[in-house]
């Protein structure tokens, strides 16, 4: 029983065919443009990148998953990575790993914050998280008092966080494809990450299936906060610098991120590898705009465009899958 | 003998009603907000001598008024049970927009026609998308909310439109006639009756309940589901579009961070007025207090010198108690009723026994 490689099923069973190609394409068309820009420095360049927008893109996953939406990430990104940047401007003698640990914390707890609201509170995640994208940024401004953290306010060991070698790659991305592999493996092998898919897919069935579903939306939130917070620390170190409006809008770059990725808004659709291949997509025209001659300002605007261009075909798609499933059952 | 028992129980009944009616009216959430409105304006003029001036007073509606003229529309949006975060954005693209013709040197009439026109048109861009292809308002929003603003960052980059007809300052700074009450004022309380009626006295207002208590049923009672909400995110860029022209005018310039997260307090309006998230509940007079109560606390936070982020704050928990209270409110109270009933079904069984 040899059967014939359907190209359209495959399509629409691994989202991330197209997208590898359409990142290819993308290469090809601005290598035409500038010559060299297919170079292994230069994507390695881009890869160094996209570390941060891959980490919170997975964070905004883990909350999409469930039905939500996470807007607070940038802020957690902010009041986390300020919090151990001053902690390490006033306490210089603190060790690097205490100090990453303290972040992470500090995320679990905003997650945390967010989580029991949406799941012991029953307040749609984009309420919650549009009130405490302004609760955390507002706390970031109380604590620095409108202060930033410079370069030379931060130890070395401190900055060296992301940027040191080994093997010849930079630890930032070391540490990404240790978070991408757990994440992986968390969403695909783990019971808790199999929960997720089933309460985004059909809440009532997972109630019903003995899913404890208020813990598992709690357990994506702490999730979601502890990527950001480890973002915003990657962040903080590699520009050296710790600022109130650190990481502004960078949700939407996380959303912008996913949705390419072929993750539902809706929730239950959604992979790992979707992301990191979406977060790449975007991280390509990101670095490719000084290139072809326009300036940063139209970000924004293009990411705007991208998620909704993004968010109407994978509509379509998700429908056309619908169909074609139904129709096999007809036969 | 058992007839005195009913009779005396009856009577007990019809006093207990109206001392729960009185209950009722006094633990209303629109009674609760009026309630805290007078003592925050109390607070306030304790805090600060300068608040309960009338001329600042009057004056400190400036402040909140294009806000205010936002969360109208947001009352229908989310009384359908939907949410539109790309509002702000929507007001900087007008702006942008007006900046531009402005610099041209179009009119005031101009000027503020195409303020309106932008609006209408990225709401209906909005409308479209969340209709045509059934995709949630949150996902349609977040993308427009990048994309409008995205635009104006896109257009200007670091500069700023600042060239506008002397006139059209009136929309923003003017008064009524030779008094002190700002135009901006009367013009949001028109607003308000015009959304109050529709809301409340037309056919469209109880569509929009019977759409946010139950999408499936409306549809199939008849109502054009699809098309109602349309126009609601229509109307919602359409009075974006009208804020844009009232901030534009008060500031009298376009930059692309214009109104930068106001959808957090427009919607934070529309939320603690009673306004239920899931759709379907809520009343005209609960938002219209509580967007003097937001407003009344920005302003008193303004006279004691509190940073605009650290406002921010207050107006974030300010969005989830909103949400949390009337749930723990209605949850008490169930669990009361419950054991009220427990305890009547044993005193049933009791009396059946002996």
């Amino acid at each position: 029983m040899n059967k014939p490689i359907d190209m359209k099923q495959l399509i629409s069973r691994y989202r991330e065919i197209p997208l590898v190609l359409l990142i290819i394409t993308l290469f090809l068309i601005i290598n035409i443009r500038t010559p060299g820009f297919i170079s292994p420095s230069n994507i390695y360049k881009i890869l160094d990148d996209t570390c941060i927008l891959m980490i919170i893109g997975m964070a905004q996953l883990l909350v999409l998953l469930i039905g939500g939406i996470d807007l607070s990430i940038g802020s957690t990104m902010a009041l986390s990575g300020m919090s151990v940047a001053m902690l390490n401007q006033y306490n210089p003698d603190i060790p690097i790993l205490a100090l990453v640990a303290i972040t992470l914390l500090i995320g679990a707890v905003l997650g945390a914050f967010n989580g029991v609201l949406v799941a012991y509170g029953n307040i749609p995640a984009v309420i919650t998280t549009l009130g405490t994208i302004n609760i955390y940024r507002g706390f970031t401004f109380l604590l620095s008092g409108g202060q930033w953290v410079g370069a030379h306010e931060m130890t070395d060991g401190f900055m060296a966080i992301p940027n040191t070698p080994f093997l010849g790659i930079s630890s930032m991305i070391w540490v990404t494809v240790i978070v991408i592999v757990f994440l992986f493996l968390f969403t695909n092998y783990s019971v808790r990450g199999r929960e997720i898919y089933a309460l985004g897919n059909n809440e009532t069935a997972s109630i019903f299936a003995g899913i404890k579903t208020k813990k598992v939306k709690l357990t994506s939130f702490i999730l979601s906060g502890v990527l950001a917070s480890l973002a915003g620390l990657l962040y903080v170190t590699n520009y050296a610098s710790a600022q109130n409006d650190t990481a502004t809008t960078f949700e939407l770059q996380a959303v912008a991120a996913c949705v390419i990725g072929g993750v539902s808004i809706t929730g239950g659709i959604g992979t790992v590898p979707g992301v990191v291949l979406g977060a790449f997509f975007i991280g390509i025209v990101n670095n490719a705009l000084p290139v072809i001659d326009l300036s940063p300002f139209y970000q924004m605007a293009i990411h705007g465009f991208v998620i909704l261009l993004a968010i109407v075909s994978n509509t379509l798609m998700d429908r056309r899958t619908e169909r074609l499933i139904l129709q096999k059952r007809s036969l | 003998m058992g007839e005195n028992v009913t009779l005396v129980s009856q009577d007990r009944l019809v006093k207990k009603s109206r001392k729960e009616q009185f209950i009722h009216i006094i633990t209303r959430w629109e009674s609760i907000l009026f309630l805290i409105l007078l003592i925050e304006i109390l607070v306030n003029s304790l805090i600060s001598p300068y608040f309960l001036d009338y001329f600042n007073l009057m004056n400190s509606t400036f402040i909140f008024m294009e806000k205010a003229i936002l969360a109208l529309p947001i009352i229908f949006v989310i009384m359908c049970g939907d949410i539109d975060i790309s509002v702000a954005s929507t007001l900087a693209l007008s702006s942008l927009f007006m900046g531009m013709v402005a610099q041209a040197g179009a009119d005031t009439a101009t000027v503020v026609a195409v303020g309106l026109g932008v609006g209408l048109l990225a709401g209906a861009f909005n409308g479209f998308l969340i209709t045509k292809f059934d995709i949630p308002a949150v996902a349609v929003s977040i993308g427009t909310m990048s994309l409008y603003r995205g635009i104006a960052h896109a257009v200007l980059g670091d500069m700023a439109y600042t060239d506008y007809p002397e006139s059209f300052a009136y929309f923003g700074q003017g008064y009524v006639g030779n008094t002190v009450i700002p135009f901006q004022l009367v013009w949001f309380l028109l607003m308000a009756v015009v959304f109050g009626i529709v809301l409340h006295k037309t056919p469209f207002g109880r569509k929009l309940y019977a759409i946010g208590n139950n999408r499936t049923a409306a549809q199939f009672s008849g109502i054009k589901v699809q098309k109602i909400r349309f126009i609601v995110f229509s109307v919602t860029g359409l009075m974006a579009g009208m804020a844009a022209v009232m901030l534009t005018s008060r500031i009298g310039s376009t930059r692309p961070v214009i109104a930068n997260g106001w959808e957090l307090e427009a919607i934070t309006m529309v939320v603690l007025g009673g306004v239920a998230i899931s759709g379907g509940k809520g009343k005209i007079g609960g938002v219209i207090t509580s967007i003097f109560l937001l407003g009344f606390l920005r302003y008193g936070m303004g006279l004691v010198n509190v940073p605009g982020k650290v406002m921010n704050i207050f107006t974030g928990f300010l969005l989830i108690i909103a949400i949390l209270l009337p749930e723990l409110i209605e949850k008490a109270r169930k669990s009361k009723e419950l054991k009220r009933q427990k305890k009547e079904n044993e005193k049933k069984l009791e009396m059946q026994t002996s």
